[in-house]
């Protein structure tokens, strides 16, 4: 098995609950306790009111694509084009940079989308998501 | 209180960049040699500058850069500072140049900037929100940000492929009557743009800015310096400032750009209309850029960006003058001298030592500088006084 070449996140005491749920295949986000809203990515403060009375909720992992591009020549040689990279705006409400798992001539701004989770190397996950 | 008519650019230089960063050159170099001919054109001598800003240079970034880079060139400034706003800085140096004379702290601001083209495969970014939740699914580099941003102006207002390569095609119109541009040997067609490689859907080859190596500056004077300036001062008439996000995906809104902001608050303290610009200069590093910005900044209503770049002639003889040095679609983007290159075509402009390609009676200009993925923006308003 080849070595897995691409940037990995490495998560920080803010961001590692979200890194360990994606592990377990579940996609957890923060929510504010003051204001109700969803954040992503994960914060010290909610972006919106900045409390700092955040909480860890799991969620549908449904969504939308918002806007997507087909990379056909990436900046970074790490990467195989062509690959799909794609904002999906969750039910809940954030938007997360991601890759959407399908052939690229499927993908359409607008289209229903649910979370898949790519177990990238042994110990970390990552969040795309797949047509729905 | 107001920079309304406070300052004035009274000199400029820029040098031709090159595609490649040349064996000999340094960025610290390209820089001094900008620097040197701006402070020439504004017939002033390096001791006259007393303010210093510079910009980062990829190939030589470092902390406490503006002294690095002021010893350099001999300089003791009484104000100085690196502005870090991406392709925005430059335009915000222009108005910081300008506040700091407004508040008395120095005369003669030198605004600077200069890179070698150090590009080519893209490493993951160092800030670490960035590294940690785009470069793992290759949000790596701007290009995937503004193809974003045209796919969704396409979904939501029917932009089409043809009125952004039209951008690139009336611009390099524009390119081909400037002898600085990097691409000025032809004028090329839509069907050339369309017909160039597909890098990120739907952003064409020709549609996307070419890192370069170069350098320039301007001079920015207070109103005693400027009366003794050897060219026509061009006055800072209006300033606007806004950021609302880093990374496109936390943007309030992929095609509503905070552009808005900066534009509106800079036509309210110049106190002119758009119709009264004689040109604008608008940060063009994706042809979709132009088209987001003109709708944001008012020239025409949101959603029909793509339809007025299509019905109006953006060259420099034509009914609304858009980037006449060519964009630096077609000028190059040597660093952060891309930005810098909407600043210095206007003042060139407005001078009228515009060329070839000068524009009639250019009295009022309109310059964008724009940093990340839309994400800061700085407004200007430019006058040549009758």
């Amino acid at each position: 098995m080849s070595e897995y070449a691409k940037p990995l996140p490495k998560p920080t005491p803010t961001s590692q609950p979200f890194w360990d749920a994606a592990r377990r295949h579940q996609l957890s986000l923060q929510r504010c306790a003051a204001c109700g809203k969803f954040i992503y990515y994960p914060r010290e403060r909610c972006p919106h009111c900045f409390s700092d009375k955040l909480g860890w909720e799991s969620v549908s992992g449904r969504g939308k694509v918002y806007s997507y591009t087909v990379v056909r020549r990436a900046s970074s040689r790490a990467f195989a084009e062509p690959y799909v990279l794609a904002i999906v705006e969750l039910d809940e409400g954030p938007r997360m940079t991601t890759n959407i798992v399908a052939a690229p001539e499927r993908v359409k701004v607008g289209m229903p989308v649910a979370v898949h989770f790519d177990d990238v190397t042994p110990e970390r996950t990552l969040v795309k998501f797949k047509p729905a | 209180m107001s920079l309304k008519g406070s300052a004035a650019i009274i000199g400029i230089g820029e040098l031709k960049p090159t595609k490649d960063a040349p064996p000999d050159a340094t960025a610290l170099g390209l820089m001094s040699d900008a620097a040197a001919e701006a402070i020439a054109d504004a017939g002033l001598e390096s001791r006259d500058i007393d303010g210093f800003l510079c910009g980062m240079a990829f190939a030589d970034a470092g902390l406490l850069y503006p002294a690095s880079v002021a010893e350099v060139m001999g300089i003791s400034p009484r104000m100085l500072n690196q502005v870090d706003i991406g392709g925005a800085s430059p335009a915000g140096m222009v108005w910081r140049a300008a506040a700091a004379i407004n508040a008395g702290m120095c005369n003669a601001v030198l605004c600077v900037v200069g890179d070698l083209n150090k590009f080519g495969d893209q490493k993951p970014p160092v800030i670490s929100v960035q590294r940690e939740f785009e470069a793992p699914y290759g949000n790596i580099g701007a290009n995937c940000g503004y193809a974003m941003i045209a796919q969704r102006h396409m979904y939501e207002y029917g932009t089409t492929p043809q009125q952004m390569a039209k951008v690139a095609v009336d611009q390099r119109r524009n390119a081909v009557k400037n002898p600085l541009a990097t691409f000025n040997d032809r004028e090329i067609t839509i069907d050339d743009v369309l017909g160039s490689r597909m890098i990120v859907d739907p952003l064409h080859l020709y549609e996307i800015v070419s890192p370069c190596s170069g350098g320039s500056a301007v001079v920015v004077a207070s109103p005693e310096v400027a009366r003794r300036a050897k060219h026509p001062p061009v006055w800072l008439l209006g300033a606007g400032e806004y950021s609302n996000h880093a990374t496109i995906t936390y943007a309030p809104s992929l095609t509503d750009s905070p552009v808005r902001f900066a534009a509106d608050a800079a036509f309210k303290m110049a106190g002119v209309a758009r119709e009264d610009m004689d040109l604008v200069c608008p940060y063009d590093c994706y042809t979709i850029t132009v088209i987001v910005t003109l709708e944001d900044a008012g020239f025409c209503k949101k959603g029909q960006g793509g339809a007025f770049v299509w019905e109006h002639d953006l060259s420099y003889a034509g009914d609304f003058p858009c980037n006449t040095h060519g964009g630096q679609l077609s000028f190059g983007q040597p660093g952060l001298g891309g930005g810098m290159s909407h600043v210095t075509e206007a003042v060139r402009q407005l001078m009228g030592r515009g060329g070839a390609r000068q524009v009639k009676d250019a009295h009022l200009a309109y310059v964008n500088g724009n940093g990340g993925i839309m994400s800061e923006q700085a407004s200007l308003i430019l006058e040549r006084r009758s």
